[in-house]
């Protein structure tokens, strides 16, 4: 399909809640380098899978991976001798709900590093402003960095937090619906942030706005009811899709 | 005539109409009495509280009761129209204390005060000074004070008198005519409240220090760290049920484990320990619903950025949790403060003539009872008339409770 080197590589995963079986034997090989879109209607698995790229489905009781590998750069992610932290470092997450702390907009940016025990301040005002400048939001709050990142509004919060996650220098970002809050033109920054970040990071986006997963990803997977159904380019997935199921989803004829 | 063919909306009454009415007058009138309970309770208590705690004059707040030692009260009756006199300071405290007895002032007095080696006192007028002075029975006695102001009064009519003892004896002492009548006495009911402030707050302290360590570990435990399961939640309900248990029986535990099996006596530390466990319950259950308020996006970011669990909640959950397990634990310290059934067997002693750090080693502070505002509320009104045991430590006092007066 590409011939880019493989970055997240998914093999006959199959996931389950407790009993509930979420993921059904899904498959695939995520480019690295590229943007890569999830689609597919609510309750089909996309945040499930992405959850399982950084291991956050740990934290909920009774989850687990129960057969297939998850690769990331070629190591199985979910093998004994990985360290879960090490992990979420090189593959950082931004979250459908932006969730940035009750702190200084400052300290929200180097959290991450003084977890690993950055304390040097020239240092981390060098990362802070990289990083607010690689999202786009530098302008905005060069003036007020020792304000509460709570006070924000809705689209700089997101941008905030895509900037905290760039300030741990991931390899992987994962975006579960970053712009389901936000308004067109917020949501037209942080399309362009990607467009931006996709020069030094490998980009799983899910979304459920089909003209951004056109805009912005490389490639695209269709998911329904916790199948992968189509991975594929997305000027494929989108112009000519080889399933029923994916053009009717796509035309709007269903979900 | 209206009815309800020319208006729909006219407004009939229906079984189910008056039952509504009905029911809403059940929960008004319901909350209404509460209120007025609730009302009528703290006006009594801030009424008569401020009238103790309080005065008028300067300073304005009742010193001698909140810095002095407990002692016994003497209740009795004067005669009527008869010259006594008293020391003027110790008269106007007298007077202060019994407001509604009718003194007659009849001027003042000048003696002579005597104190002998053993520190017992005997006062004397300006021209007994030499006899007494030549006396045998004054050998080795010394002059204290040369011209004494004593207060010369009348009561205008036979009245019931309550004093502190210390007063009580100086009133006995200067006016040997005078014999007072149908004397009643109540132990510690007189004086100060001093080392039992000092002991509550010892108590309050300690025990909520271990009940918050304690119990923001344990919280934390159960709400970040365990898997929920049929073990950790019969562990919850075991936490859930003590709260329910009441505060006698963890009186008694506490005597039978720390008094007895560890040995360590009525002290400080088998309080602490005591009360301590009858609050956990309420520390563990707020602390474990304020870690729950914290949003799940905190932990959850915090964790994407590659922190481990313990940094998680150190940096981001506990910070955020921490003003509600503060709240949670005042509930808690409310419970202690007024807790008397734990305490009377595990820390608190009737009396105690030391403050809990007047010991010569510093373990002893720790191993020794003390006095609490609960359990002196409780002795007191046993209403426990002075006898040969209770003699002993209010004599110990008499001396320097006065000195500050
Ligand atoms: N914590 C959980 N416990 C049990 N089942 C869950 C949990 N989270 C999700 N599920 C179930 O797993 C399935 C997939 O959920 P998931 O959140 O991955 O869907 P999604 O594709 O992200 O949907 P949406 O587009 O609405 O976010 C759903 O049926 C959901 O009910
Ligand atoms: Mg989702």
């Amino acid at each position: 399909m590409s011939n880019a080197p493989t970055a997240i590589e998914v093999e006959n995963v199959d996931f389950y809640y407790g009993n509930s079986k979420a993921l059904h034997d899904i498959s695939l090989k995520i480019p690295k380098g590229l943007v890569t879109a999830f689609i597919g209607p609510s309750g089909c698995g996309k945040s499930t899978l992405l959850r399982c790229f950084n291991r956050m489905n740990d934290l909920i009781d009774g989850t687990s991976v129960k057969s297939g590998k998850i690769k990331i750069h070629g190591v199985d992610i979910y093998s004994k001798e990985v360290d879960v932290i090490e992990l979420r470092k090189r593959v950082g997450m931004v979250f459908q709900k932006s969730n940035p702390f009750p702190k200084s907009i400052y300290e929200n940016i180097v959290y991450g590093l003084r977890l690993q025990g950055i304390n040097d301040k020239k240092m981390l005002d060098e990362v802070v402003e990289k990083s607010l400048r690689g999202a786009a939001l530098w302008d905005e709050v060069k003036d007020r960095l020792d304000d509460y990142a709570t006070g924000l509004s809705g689209g700089q919060m997101q941008r905030l937090c895509i900037a905290r996650a760039i300030a741990v220098e991931p390899e992987i970002i994962l975006m579960d619906e970053p712009c389901s809050a936000l308004d067109p033109i917020a949501t037209m920054k942080v399309e362009e942030l990607i467009d931006e970040l996709k020069k030094k990071y490998t980009i799983v986006i899910v979304t459920h706005n089909m003209q951004q997963a056109g805009r912005c990803s490389d490639f695209t997977a269709f998911y329904y009811l916790g199948k992968l159904i189509e991975f594929d380019r997305t000027e494929k997935i989108f112009t000519n899709p080889s399933k029923q199921q994916t053009e009717d989803y796509i035309t709007g004829r269903f979900g | 005539m209206q009815n309800k063919s020319n208006n729909p909306f006219l407004k009939v009454s229906t079984p189910a109409k008056r039952q509504e009415t009905a029911f809403f007058w059940l929960f008004r009138i319901a909350t209404y009495i509460i209120i007025a309970a609730a009302g009528y309770i703290f006006f009594d208590i801030a009424y008569k509280g401020v009238g103790v705690i309080f005065q008028l004059k300067a300073p304005f707040v009742n010193v001698p009761f909140l810095t002095e030692w407990p002692e016994t009260l003497d209740i009795f009756k004067l005669p009527a129209n008869q010259d006594m006199k008293m020391e003027v300071s110790q008269y106007a405290r007298m007077t202060y204390e019994n407001p509604k007895v009718n003194f007659v002032e009849k001027g003042t007095l000048e003696m002579v005060i005597f104190k002998s080696p053993e520190g017992v006192m005997k006062k004397v007028l300006p021209e007994q000074k030499e006899a007494f002075d030549a006396d045998p029975i004054s050998h080795g006695w010394s002059v204290l004070s040369e011209r004494a102001v004593m207060q010369v009064f009348q009561l205008k009519e036979v009245s019931e008198i309550k004093i502190g003892n210390t007063l009580y004896r100086s009133l006995v002492d200067d006016n040997e005519g005078v014999p007072p009548l149908e004397h009643k006495t109540q132990v510690y009911a007189a004086g100060g409240i001093y080392p039992a402030i000092v002991g509550t707050v010892l108590l309050v302290v300690g025990s909520m220090i271990i009940a918050l360590t304690l119990g923001v570990l344990c919280a934390t435990y159960l709400s970040e760290y365990s898997r929920s399961g049929p073990i950790i939640n019969f562990i919850r309900l075991s936490i859930m049920n003590l709260a329910g248990v009441p505060s006698i029986v963890f009186g008694m535990w506490g005597y039978a484990m720390f008094v007895l099996l560890f040995g360590w006596n009525v002290s400080l530390m088998a309080g602490w320990f005591t009360l301590a466990f009858m609050v956990l319950p309420i520390v563990i259950t707020g602390s474990e619903e304020s870690l729950r308020a914290v949003p799940q996006g905190f932990r959850e970011g915090s964790l994407a950025l590659g922190a481990s669990k313990w940094q998680t909640i150190y940096k981001n959950v506990l910070p955020y949790a921490l003003p509600g397990i503060l709240t949670s634990s005042i509930m808690g310290i409310a419970r202690i403060a007024g807790e008397t059934a734990a305490i009377m067997f595990t820390a608190s002693f009737v009396v105690r003539d030391e403050l809990p750090w007047q010991v010569k080693h510093a373990g002893e502070f720790f191993f020794n009872g003390v006095m609490a505002l609960p359990y002196h509320i409780f002795v007191v009104s046993a209403r426990v008339p002075q006898n040969v045991y209770t003699e002993k430590s209010s004599m110990a006092r008499h001396s320097s409770s006065w000195s500050s007066f």
